[in-house]
């Protein structure tokens, strides 16, 4: 039988690789009415999930001491663009542990 | 009209960034073999065929309605009523894009079987509490009433056989269409498993 993913297939674009780690720059497009304005958000990439069409990623940043999350489609036609900043060093999947850590305790040694 | 096989389920973007849900079903080649007429039949319907299949392992009476209807030997033939005759004929092929984006369609299929069931899954029935002491729990309860009527009515609802029947959907919307790859789009799920035969019709066109 034929791979039903196929259907999807015209979604899957070339994105950027970065992993659990990585500080990530995603700007989104977001149309109100007529005009479409873009959005950034910057932070670290906490995991990602999924395969095909339904693969999603995770990114964390703190803003006045508020940890926020956003989970993004990674081939959603709303993605402008996604930018690695910084290359990060660590030894899991799934990097929630840092929403127990905050400040220094929440850093991420940087990938040369 | 189309006959098609359920390939399974994935998702899809909107251009708005909204993700849906889709079956995916492939429904070529779908092939006019024949027409049932009012003056002949007593009814007027189309009799379609579809898929591929090797001439020698196809049965000889379906291997006479395709030769006459000049298309390869098919898989499943199937018959669907309408009242108009005149928009496809015999040897037709009856492409994917009779469909568009947006439109409302009502799907036939066989229902997963989900074998003996009992009252709480098959029929929707409640149940009882499962703890303080409870000693009813997923039970049917009573039958009915004492010596008067004296029996159980008729179609009361017990354990039994679940799935396996025939289910038909109604509106539901076409997302997708690929001409190329013979593939429809259908909003949410779709009666039975991957690799079941589905019927698309339009929109109470039944």
């Amino acid at each position: 039988m034929e791979n039903i993913k196929i259907m999807g297939e015209e979604y899957i674009k070339d994105t950027p690789d970065f992993s659990p780690g990585d500080l990530i720059r995603v700007i989104t497009k977001e149309k109100r009415g007529d005009k479409t304005r873009l959005h950034r958000f910057e932070g670290r990439v906490i995991g990602k999930r999924g395969s095909g069409t339904g693969k999603t990623f995770m990114v964390r940043k703190v803003t006045q001491g508020i940890g926020i999350e956003k989970v993004f489609p990674l081939y959603s036609p709303i993605i402008d663009s996604i930018k690695i900043l910084k290359k990060g060093k660590v030894r899991r999947a799934k990097l929630y542990y840092l929403r127990e850590r905050e400040g220094k305790a929440a850093r991420i040694k940087e990938k040369k | 009209m189309l006959i098609g096989r359920k390939l399974g389920m994935t998702r899809v973007f909107e251009e708005t960034g909204e993700v849906v849900s889709i079956s995916v079903i492939k429904a070529s080649p779908v092939f006019v073999l024949d027409k049932r007429t009012e003056e002949k039949d007593g009814y007027n319907a189309y009799v379609l065929g579809f898929g591929k299949k090797k001439e020698r392992r196809v049965k000889k009476p379906v291997l006479g309605l395709t030769k006459k209807a000049g298309v390869d030997p098919v898989e499943i033939i199937r018959e669907f009523k309408t009242g108009d005759l005149s928009e496809f004929d015999v040897g037709n092929e009856i492409p994917v894009s009779i469909f568009k984006k947006g439109d409302l369609v009502d799907v036939t299929g066989w229902s997963k079987g989900r074998g003996f069931q009992g009252v709480v899954k098959r029929w929707g029935f409640k149940g009882g509490p499962a703890s303080h002491g409870s000693r009813f729990h997923r039970q049917p309860g009573s039958a009915g009433a004492g010596t008067y009527p004296g029996r159980v009515v008729k179609g009361k609802k017990f354990p039994g056989r679940m799935g396996n029947e025939r289910v038909t959907i109604k509106n539901i919307e076409v997302v997708k269409i690929d001409k190329e790859k013979g593939l429809v789009g259908l909003k949410g799920a779709v009666p039975g498993s991957r690799g079941n035969i589905i019927l698309i019709r339009r929109k109470g066109n039944n």
